[in-house]
C-alpha cells in the first residue's frame, strides 16, 4: 500500500545525523509514493472510464457532427444536442426495458435472500452431518453457467407458459444469484462467533429467535454485498433474457438496448451511448455507495475476513 | 449494529423442567426447513436441466420439433467434423488463459488504489468501478462504437499521430479482433477482481503492515513478502472468478465481433448459442456447451482449495 505514515523512529540508529538522513529518505520516498498513487489512480480511472467518457460525448452530438471521418471526436466540432437522447424516449421503449431490469433486478435479489439467508445459516451454524458437502454442492452448482443450461432452460419455461414474458426471468435468474449469495453468506457468517447465539439462547431465546435477534443485524454486511452483488448480475445477464424473451415490451435493459437500436445495418449510434449512460450511471453510484459502506465496515472490524 | 445484545427486552421464559423443546428450538429440523427451499429450487432449475443438457446431446431434438429421439453420438460426430467448433474451443482457452492473467496483474493495482486513501478516492472508486457495474451487453455496445471501422477514436488519434495511413479495421481482422474481444472482458472484470482482492488487504491486521514499514521494507519488498503471501488465497480467488467470467460468457463476443471475421473469434458459448437456438438445433448447441463443464470443475476444485487454505490462515 501506498498510504504515507510519518517517519518511523529506529531505536538503533542513535546519532541526529543519521535521523535527519533517514529522515529525508523517508520524506522523500513518501512524496515518491503520493505522487505515483495519484498517478496511478488518474490512469486507472481514465482507462476504466473512457469508453464511458466518449459515450457520452458521442450521445450528445449531431449526425453532420459524428458522421465526419476528419472532425475531432473529443471536441465538439458542431453544437451539441440531446435529441438522441429525448429520442431514447419518445421513440424506443428504453423506460420499458430500464423498468423492466429494476424490477426483476428486486424481486430477483428479494428471492435471494429469502432463499441464502437461511441456507447459509442452516450449513453454516446448525452443524449438520451433511453440513460441509452441501456446502460444497451449493459452489459447484454456482459453476453451471447459463450458457450450460439455457438450451433446457427454454424448454423448462415453454413448458410453464412464461415464455415471452418478463417473469420468465423471475423464475430463472434466482439460480444465478442463489449459489453464490448462499456461499458468500456463508463466508461472513463463520466470521461472526458463535458465542453470539449462544448467548442469546442461554438468555432464554429459541434458536430461531435468537438467529433473528442477534445474527440477522450482524449479517447486515453481507447480505449488503449480496444485494448489490445479485442485483449486478441480474442487471448483466445476457443469455437468459436473449433465449426467452422476443416480444418489445418484455425486454430487459441488457437485451432490448443491443436488439431494439440496432436494426438490421441501422445502428442509432447517439441512443445507443446514451442508454449506456443512462444505465450505468445509476448502478454503479448505489454500487459506489455500498462499497464505500462495505470497506468502512471492514477497517472499523464489524467485519472480520 | 452492538445494541441489539443489549436490548432490554425480557427474553421469554423457557419452562423450567426443559422437556418441552419447541420446533423454533431444535437444530435438525430448522436445519432441514431452512435448506429444504433452496434445495428443492436449486434441484428442479439446475440439477434437472443439466441432465437435460446432457440427454439433449444425444437426442435429435430441434426448436421446431421438440419430440425425443435417441440419435447415440451422431450429434458428437456433426460437431467435430465442423471446423469451427475446433476455433471456438481454442478460443475460449486463449482469452481465458490471457485474460487471466492480466486481470491479476492490473487487478491488483487496482486493488491498492481502492484501498488507498487520497483525495478525490470517491470520484476515482465511482469512475473505476463503471465497468463491472454496467451491464455487459451495454459496454460492449460502447466499444462496438470505439472500435468502428471508420469512427474510431483510436483510428483517430493514430491517425492524427502520423502512426497509420488507413483505419485499423479492429473488428475486420481476426487477431485484432481477438484481442479486442480479450481487451474488453480484461477491462470489464479487473474492477471485480480488485474488489475481491481489496478484501484480502483489509483484512491483514495493520500492526503486520507496520511492523514490516519500521523495520525498514520499501513499497516493493513489502508488497511481494507480506502483502501478497498473506493475501494469495484472495488472489486465487480473484483469478478463478476472472477466468469463469470470461470463459461462459457469450455477450461481448455476441455484440462485438457476432463471432466473426469469418467464425474466427466465436468461443464455445456462442457457438453453441448459434447452433442451439440460431440454428435451432438443440442437439448440437448441447453438445458444444457440455464442453465447458469438465473445465469448469476444475476451476470449482482449485477455488475450493484456495477457499480451504485462506479458512486455516
Amino acid at each position: 500500500m501506498a498510504a504515507p505514515t510519518a517517519t518511523a523512529p529506529r531505536s538503533d540508529v542513535p546519532t541526529a545525523a543519521e535521523t535527519a538522513r533517514l529522515r529525508r529518505r523517508y520524506a522523500r520516498r513518501d512524496i515518491m509514493s503520493r505522487v505515483s498513487l495519484y498517478v496511478v489512480a488518474i490512469l486507472a480511472a481514465l482507462v476504466c472510464a473512457g469508453p464511458f467518457v466518449w459515450s457520452t460525448l458521442t450521445a450528445t452530438k449531431l449526425n453532420a457532427d459524428l458522421y465526419n471521418p476528419q472532425h475531432n471526436p473529443f471536441l465538439y466540432n458542431k453544437p451539441p444536442t440531446a435529441d438522441h437522447v429525448m429520442f431514447l424516449f419518445t421513440d424506443t421503449a428504453f423506460a420499458t426495458f430500464a423498468w423492466n431490469t429494476l424490477w426483476v433486478g428486486l424481486l430477483v435479489v428479494l428471492i435471494t435472500l429469502v432463499l441464502g439467508v437461511p441456507a447459509a445459516y442452516s450449513i453454516a451454524r446448525l452443524n449438520r452431518p451433511w453440513s460441509t458437502p452441501m456446502g460444497i454442492a451449493i459452489f459447484f452448482v454456482y459453476l453451471v453457467p447459463p450458457s450450460l443450461l439455457f438450451l433446457s432452460l427454454s424448454r423448462v419455461v415453454v413448458s410453464t407458459g412464461l415464455q415471452d414474458s418478463t417473469w420468465s426471468l423471475v423464475l430463472i435468474y434466482p439460480t444465478i444469484t442463489v449459489p453464490v449469495s448462499t456461499w458468500l453468506l456463508i463466508g461472513f457468517l463463520k466470521a461472526l462467533p458463535r458465542d453470539i447465539e449462544e448467548q442469546a439462547m442461554v438468555d432464554g431465546y429459541s434458536r430461531l429467535g435468537a438467529m433473528l435477534r442477534t445474527i440477522l443485524p450482524l449479517l447486515f454486511p453481507g447480505m449488503v454485498a449480496v444485494v448489490v452483488f445479485a442485483f449486478t448480475l441480474t442487471a448483466s445477464e445476457f443469455i437468459y433474457a436473449l433465449t426467452f424473451i422476443s416480444p418489445t415490451e418484455e425486454k430487459v435493459v441488457s437485451t432490448g438496448v443491443p436488439t431494439e437500436l440496432i436494426r438490421g445495418d441501422v445502428f442509432f449510434w447517439q441512443s445507443l451511448q446514451a442508454a449506456n449512460i443512462l444505465i450505468a450511471v445509476p448502478i454503479a453510484f448505489v454500487f459506489n455507495l455500498f462499497l464505500a459502506r462495505f470497506i468502512s465496515g471492514f477497517t472499523m472490524g464489524a467485519v472480520k475476513g | 449494529m452492538a445494541d441489539t445484545l443489549t436490548e432490554p427486552t425480557a427474553p421469554p421464559k423457557r419452562q423450567p423442567d426443559g422437556t418441552r423443546q419447541r420446533l423454533a428450538d431444535r437444530d435438525g429440523f430448522l436445519a432441514w426447513i431452512f435448506l429444504v427451499p433452496t434445495v428443492v429450487y436449486i434441484v428442479a432449475l439446475v440439477a434437472i436441466p443439466f441432465f437435460m443438457a446432457i440427454a439433449f446431446a444425444f437426442s435429435d431434438v430441434t426448436a421446431g420439433n421438440p419430440s425425443y429421439g435417441w440419435v447415440g453420438l451422431e450429434n458428437f460426430y456433426r460437431v467435430f467434423d465442423d471446423a469451427v467448433f475446433w476455433q471456438a474451443l481454442g478460443n475460449t482457452f486463449v482469452f481465458t488463459a490471457i485474460s487471466m492473467v492480466l486481470i491479476v496483474v492490473l487487478g491488483k493495482v487496482l486493488a491498492m488504489i481502492l484501498v488507498a486513501d487520497f483525495k478525490g478516492k470517491w470520484l476515482v472508486r465511482f469512475l473505476v468501478l463503471l465497468p463491472w457495474t454496467t451491464p455487459v451487453a451495454l459496454s460492449s455496445v460502447t466499444w462496438l462504437w470505439l472500435l468502428h471501422s471508420i469512427y474510431s477514436p483510436i483510428d483517430w488519434v493514430l491517425r492524427n499521430v502520423g502512426l497509420i495511413e488507413d483505419n485499423m479495421y479492429f473488428l475486420g481482422r481476426p487477431g485484432l479482433a481477438m484481442a479486442s474481444v480479450i481487451a474488453v472482458h480484461v477491462w470489464r472484470l479487473v474492477p471485480l477482481a480488485a474488489v475481491i482482492m481489496m478484501v484480502g488487504i483489509l483484512s491483514i491486521p495493520d500492526d503486520i503492515t507496520e511492523a514490516s514499514r519500521i523495520d525498514g521494507a520499501g513499497f516493493w519488498r513489502r508488497m511481494f513478502e507480506v502483502t501478497i503471501p498473506l493475501t494469495f488465497p484472495l488472489i486465487a480467488v480473484a483469478a478463478l472468478f476472472g477466468a469463469i467470467f470470461t470463459f461462459t460468457d457469450m455477450a461481448v463476443v455476441y455484440v462485438l465481433t457476432g463471432g466473426g471475421p469469418t467464425n474466427s473469434t466465436h468461443v464455445l458459448a456462442s457457438w453453441s448459442f448459434v447452433r442451439g437456438i440460431g440454428g435451432g438445433d438443440i442437439g448440437q448447441g448441447a453438445v458444444i456447451a457440455l464442453f465447458l463443464f469438465p473445465l469448469l470443475l476444475a476451476a470449482a476444485v482449485l477455488i475450493l482449495r484456495a477457499v480451504r487454505k485462506m479458512e486455516t490462515i
